[in-house]
């Protein structure tokens, strides 16, 4: 298969791969995917008043997904939570001209965006709650 | 050393300038039509053949009168299935075969599945064996055919066909072997491992594509097809269609090539599989041999590195051309079947790579492609989610995952 120019340019210069202390406050994880499926995403965020200010990933899967992610990582900096929120896989396909059969590798970031940002409201909401407990 | 590196000798070889050169001059020579029987350029086209036929037919143990020439294994495949169970359905319409064959042989099985016939597929083990045990009681009063393939294509696992055949015989079954992948490469003996019908091809043994044959056996017993081409009844009637003389010439060429350097080229080819195997494994752990150890085609090696996606691994090796049993790789988003049955787990399915190695192989390259490949399966790593949670120590098995 031949791959689109951004994603040979992600693949091989991926932007934000990393990780962040999963037990932050100001940290939203999202694990996505399964490995018997042949794509894992791991995206994480790190907010500030709403915004996410900085943003890494890990993925096992193909070119496209870690292209995926890696895009999704970049996007979503500098964006609010609701602005994140509203990130659409077609976009993902769109910027990275994906084939129809590696559409559900950008599925799978999207997913992991909103993963990431659920799992830092629920902290949100446990921190919050707890000092009124 | 040119790149990109071809190490892919189990999907196709290139074909051998040595089989080129004697191909030529039947395309602009000796051109006839081997069936036509009134004119010199028919008889000299057919003498080629029959001279071609020979050589196929002894290589393999067996007589050139015991060849039907085809398009490839895959038709030679069919024929041989179809073609046997029509033949045979009075006698019964029970056939065994196993989950690790190519599917020129699983799809033929399935679509006779869906004409009332019943097919066993035997189990295997983990290294793609079959036991010979079960093979014995799963043969029944309608048996007719068993089929099994003499080394598989993507894990190299050698089934033992001397054993295999002296069960089917005492059985009073037929035996059917695809040896697409073995004729050539390791001794094959229809005469002494009782295979009474063999399928092989080929652009696998550095001759054409699109030129196989099927040895059909024509005494102790007789086997007897049911055509499922017809036409102008060539090939005593199993086969009907004009043959390809360059094709046929280029084949048997091919063959004598193997067969005059079949031990010194096993013995080279396994050395250099080997020294990628070791180099690999001395620089990467979680790494984890599909197929048999020992038991295996030379030029085989077939490896899951853990924690990394096969697919990622060939974008990041892209001037070595090997193939990977990921999902990823193919149109249907499943791992390989054949990896899949061994029960090795849909994850190691989807790190897998396969090298083949062959004739123009050289250790340099295989250097290369070692080197490269661990630099990427590091770099891979590293971005990996799953190697960094096995590196903390989590069990991956008892994630829950969201599978999609
Ligand atoms: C074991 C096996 N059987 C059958 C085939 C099909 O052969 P052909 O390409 O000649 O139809 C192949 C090759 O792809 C093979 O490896
Ligand atoms: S992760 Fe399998 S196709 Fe992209």
């Amino acid at each position: 298969m031949a791959y689109s120019e951004k994603v040979i340019d992600h693949y091989n210069d991926p932007r934000n791969v990393g990780s962040f202390t999963k037990n932050d406050d100001q940290v939203g994880t999202g694990l996505v995917g399964a490995p018997e499926c042949g794509d894992v995403m791991k995206l994480q965020i790190k907010v500030e008043d709403e915004k996410i200010v900085d943003a890494k990933f890990k993925t096992f899967g193909c070119g496209s997904a870690i292209a995926s992610s890696s895009l999704a990582t970049e996007w979503v900096k500098g964006k609010t939570l609701d602005e994140a929120l509203a990130i659409q896989n077609t976009e993902i396909v769109k910027e990275l001209s994906l084939p129809p059969v590696k559409i559900h590798c950008s599925v799978l970031a999207e997913d992991a965006i909103k993963a990431a940002i659920k799992d830092y409201r629920k902290r949100q909401d446990i921190a919050i709650e707890s000092p009124a407990a | 050393m040119k790149l990109p590196i071809y190490l892919d000798y189990n999907a196709t070889t290139p074909t051998d300038p040595r089989v080129v050169e004697t191909m030529m001059p039947y395309f602009t020579q000796t051109y006839g039509n081997a069936a036509s029987r009134n004119h010199q350029f028919g008889w000299e086209a057919e003498k080629a053949v029959e001279k071609a036929r020979d050589l196929l037919g002894e290589t393999i143990g067996g007589s050139g009168r015991e060849i039907v020439l085809t398009s490839g294994a895959t038709e030679s495949n069919n024929l041989a299935i179809l073609g046997a169970a029509d033949f045979y359905k009075d006698k019964g319409r029970h056939i065994i075969t196993s989950p690790i064959e190519h599917k020129a042989v699983i799809d033929p099985c399935q679509a006779l599945e869906q004409r009332g016939y019943e097919v066993t597929f035997l189990d295997v083990d983990a290294d793609g064996c079959i036991s010979l045990e079960q093979l014995e009681k799963s043969i029944r009063p309608d048996t007719v055919l068993v089929s099994l393939m003499a080394g598989n294509n993507e894990i190299g696992t050698l089934s033992p066909l001397e054993e295999i055949g002296k069960i089917t015989r005492k059985n009073g079954v037929l035996f059917h072997t695809d040896a697409t992948q073995a004729v050539g490469k390791i001794p094959v003996d229809v005469e002494r491992m009782n295979i009474d019908l063999l399928s092989c091809t080929a652009h696998k043994m550095y001759g054409p594509k699109g030129m196989g044959a099927l040895y059909v056996r024509r005494k102790k017993p007789r086997v007897r097809l049911s055509p499922i081409m017809f036409g102008g009844g060539h090939e005593r009637g199993m086969r009907s269609g004009t043959l390809n003389v360059p094709g046929i010439v280029g084949f048997a060429k091919a063959l004598e090539l193997c067969r005059d350097e079949m031990e010194s080229e096993a013995e080279r080819q396994t050395a250099l599989r080997e020294r990628l195997h070791k180099r690999l494994r001395a620089a990467l752990d979680h790494i984890k041999l599909n197929g048999h150890p020992t038991q295996r085609l030379p030029n085989n090696l077939n490896v899951s590195f853990g924690y990394v996606e096969g697919e990622s691994l060939i974008m990041g090796t892209s001037d070595i051309a090997v193939s990977s049993g990921s999902a990823c790789t193919s149109a249907s988003l499943e791992p390989s079947y054949v990896l899949r049955a061994l029960g090795i787990g849909d994850d190691l399915a989807h790190s897998s790579i396969r090298f083949g190695v062959g004739r123009f192989t050289t250790e340099e390259e295989i250097d290369y492609t070692a080197d490269k490949m661990i630099f990427a399966v590091k770099r891979l790593r590293e971005m990996s989610p799953l190697y960094e949670m096995a590196q903390e120590g989590i069990d991956l098995s008892t994630v829950e995952w969201t599978p999609h």
